[in-house]
């Protein structure tokens, strides 16, 4: 899919618009990218949600002739976007509750085919915990009905519009508002935790992908591709919180990238319950490199043995997903 | 065209007609045999591009109304009981959007102990969510007032439930009229809403309000209720106009004419209160009767108008809340404020629990001579409740309160 470029700047493997071939450049980089969460909203500096949302659903518009009804789960993207009485958003937008965005889309898809209304397309959004824990029944009921939905989940791995409690999407060892490094508790506790891509590509539906920040144009191939076919479809992007993970705001693409590039967020794709692509990992890096930049880790990084566990599931990750093969297409 | 069908068939046909383009249900007994009908009815064809949702739960079912309402098309569902409840969340939200969402409420009881019959705890847990509330006292009544629920929702924009008592009419077989499309039609126009999902023009539904303007978005869902107490009378005319027979109303008042004593009530139980009055009177008392066929908006004025000359009102209830009453009566009372009229509140039918002529008639008996208790549970087992509350006294580890009394009745055969 993308095209392999082998010049890199900075050691961040970012390369120039101009380098690439005018129908490979980013929907972001084009003058006519629709801003679809425009500026003036209230999300903190470095908000890697922000960021995803708006490459998310400004792809989602290319790819829709800007024909896109977004519904939104309650949580950090939809309290910074529309403090009353202003808005950021660029397109009809509707917020419903904390775990019903999945119902209330399917219901926005009903109505749509049930008006004719064809060329619109519908959307549905939330964070981990909207997503992967209040909202996981009614997603898994858009996935059952194959709804023509393309559900959007932007992981930061906590509850963070509360305050920053844990989600069953919090890694193992992080330190959120409700798993305290207390005493011999080592902060979230390791072995819990769900997979929401995996599970989505269980019920077999046409398309499920996850996707980074810290990769653009992966990240806009996906959701495009997904936008190209109908049925329930999802897309997990992994979105690094500087508030709740104690980061620098400037470090929000590293930390994406860290995270990918350690095997602890493996990026892949699958089309009707089958994995069929992976993104490999061009660099390995060790988990501590990720973990040292977040106050959230820094109980764990005294500690070997959970820095080892940790390390365990980043390589588990790799070889499960085949991340240090070639794994493209 | 009159037809000998049951109540939820009867229903499911009256929607039908009204063109719905999205339902949404979750199976719940006794609302089950209406969604099936439309299920059918849509799969038949019967009702063109409309789409029926087979969803996972009442809280998807009412989460992708408001969805579909919110996108613009004509949205209905129908739940009851323990539904109504696991989507409560969803049931204010589509109020606080103004989404004018049509829902049959199958009358039932809420648990525990889980029990499948008739009474209004469940409506009533809804009734301050900001939807609407009409009451059917018979099928026919149910089949009008679903057309006329949609136009009263989509005119002020705002959702409207339509309780029906779940069994006593839900399954019971009755001579119904059923209307034809073209009356529908005239009546009912296609649904222009107020607010859009368009990609055309688009806007942002649900946004976050602080306190600068919560106030006064909410204000604005009681001026829309008391909007509704002026637009549903003229609906109910325009009704009686296009169909021939009037059904909607808010306040029906029955043989009032000279009558001290004066029950009020919801629902079906209004047939036997009715057959009640009539054998009173024959026996020369003075007793009347008046059904409220909406909850909210309550209807105040009328209802104080209607209980003006009464010198006791008697409030048969099907629901309870616990530590205070009667929520029904607490209604009526608000509406006599200022007057001396005693109000008496008389829980009844609980679960079921059958309301007999006989036992209407002591009661009514008992509160002309206003020698009755406030509350007044309509055939409470005394004994009963003596037995397990001496049981409870006895022992610390009494064990479950319903299982004991079952194993009293010798309804269960069970030893511990
Ligand atoms: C039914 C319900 N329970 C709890 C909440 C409180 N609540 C609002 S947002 C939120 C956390 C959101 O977390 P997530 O979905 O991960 O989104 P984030 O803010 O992290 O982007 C919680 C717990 C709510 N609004 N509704
Ligand atoms: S708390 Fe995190 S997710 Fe929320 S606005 Fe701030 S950076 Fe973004
Ligand atoms: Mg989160």
């Amino acid at each position: 899919m993308t095209q392999r470029v082998k010049f890199y700047q900075t050691g961040t493997w970012t390369v120039g618009n101009r380098l690439l071939d005018a129908e490979k450049r980013t929907v972001q980089a084009t003058t006519e990218r629709r801003n679809a969460l425009t500026s003036g909203h209230r999300a903190c500096q470095g908000c890697g949600e922000a960021l995803g949302a708006r490459y998310a659903v400004d792809a989602a518009l290319a790819a829709a002739n800007g024909k896109v009804i977004a519904v939104n789960a309650t949580g950090c993207l939809e309290v910074f976007s529309t403090p009353y009485p202003e808005s950021s958003w660029q397109l009809p937008w509707l917020h419903s509750l904390f775990g019903n965005a999945p119902a209330v889309a399917a219901g926005v898809a009903a109505a749509l085919k049930a008006k004719g209304r064809t060329g619109v397309r519908v959307i549905a959004q939330g964070g981990d915990g909207g997503t992967v824990d209040i909202g996981f029944g009614t997603l898994s009921g858009m996935f059952d009905r194959n709804d023509d939905v393309l559900y959007i989940c932007y992981d930061n791995e906590a509850y963070m519009n509360t305050g920053v409690q844990r989600s069953s999407r919090t890694p193992a060892g992080a330190r959120t508002a409700t798993t305290p490094a207390v005493g011999p508790h080592p902060g979230n506790p390791p072995g819990q935790g769900k997979n929401p891509a995996l599970i989505a590509v269980a019920h077999e539906i046409p398309y499920v992908a996850t996707a980074s920040v810290s990769d653009l144009h992966d990240l806009e191939d996906k959701v495009k591709k997904a936008m190209s076919i109908s049925g329930a479809r999802y897309i997990h992007i992994h979105v690094p919180c500087p508030l709740g993970w104690g980061a620098r705001s400037c470090d929000t693409i590293k930390l994406a990238r860290l995270a990918v590039q350690s095997g602890l967020f493996p990026l892949w794709e699958a089309q009707d319950g089958e994995i069929t692509k992976v993104t490999p990992i061009r660099r390995p890096v060790p988990v501590s490199e990720y973990l040292k930049l977040q106050k959230r880790f820094r109980h764990v990084l005294k500690d070997e043995a959970m820095v080892a566990a940790i390390q365990d599931i980043a390589e588990r990750n790799i070889r499960r997903f085949g991340l240090l093969g070639q794994g493209e297409e | 065209m009159l037809k000998q069908i049951e109540g939820s068939n009867a229903v499911a046909q009256a929607v039908a007609l009204c063109r719905p383009e999205v339902i949404s249900a979750y199976p719940i007994t006794p609302q089950t045999h209406i969604v099936e009908d439309l299920s059918a009815l849509v799969r038949q064809g019967k009702l063109g591009n409309c789409q029926f949702l087979n969803v996972e739960s009442e809280f998807a079912a009412m989460s992708s109304v408001i969805g579909a309402s919110a996108a613009g098309a004509r949205a209905y569902t129908a739940t009851a009981s323990q539904g109504i409840l696991f989507m409560a969340e969803a049931v204010y939200n589509a109020a606080g959007m103004n989404l004018p969402i049509v829902m049959t409420v199958g009358n039932r009881a809420i648990g525990a102990p889980i029990n499948i019959w008739n009474d209004h705890s469940d409506s009533m847990a809804m009734a301050n969510s900001g939807w609407l509330q009409l009451h059917a006292e018979t099928n026919q009544e149910a089949v009008d007032l679903h057309i006329i629920a949609f136009k009263l929702a989509e005119t002020i924009s705002m959702p409207v439930m339509v309780c029906m008592d779940g069994f006593i009419l839900t399954h019971a077989y009755e001579r119904v009229d059923i209307p034809t499309q073209q009356q529908v039609d005239s009546f009912l126009p296609p649904f222009a809403p107020m607010q859009m999902l368009d990609p055309d023009d688009p806007v942002t539904m649900g946004a976050m309000v602080g306190p600068e303007a919560f106030m006064e978005v909410r204000y604005l869902m009681h001026q829309k209720h008391l909007q509704a107490l002026d637009l549903l009378p003229r609906l109910v005319d325009e009704f009686e106009t296009l169909f021939g027979r009037r059904s909607g109303e808010m306040v029906a008042p029955y043989r009032l004419e000279g009558a001290k004593t004066v029950v009020v009530a919801m629902g079906s139980v209004n047939g036997t209160i009715k057959d009640v009055v009539d054998d009173m009177r024959g026996e020369g008392a003075a007793i009347g009767a008046v059904k409220v066929g909406a909850f909210r908006p309550f209807p105040l004025s009328g209802l104080r108008y209607a209980l003006s000359a009464a010198k006791r009102v008697v409030v048969i209830e099907k629901d309870l809340a616990p530590g205070l009453g009667g929520v029904f009566a607490s209604n009526v009372r608000m509406a006599l404020r200022g007057l001396p009229t005693p109000v008496y509140t008389v829980i009844a039918g609980l679960g079921g629990r059958t309301i007999t002529k006989a036992a209407l008639k002591e009661t009514f008996a008992r509160a002309m001579a206003d020698e009755i208790e406030d509350p007044a549970f309509l055939g409470l087992k005394r004994e009963i409740v003596e037995a397990e509350l001496a049981r409870m006294h006895e022992k610390p580890r009494s064990g479950p309160m319903a299982e004991n009394i079952l194993r009293q009745m010798g309804l269960v055969g069970y030893r511990l």
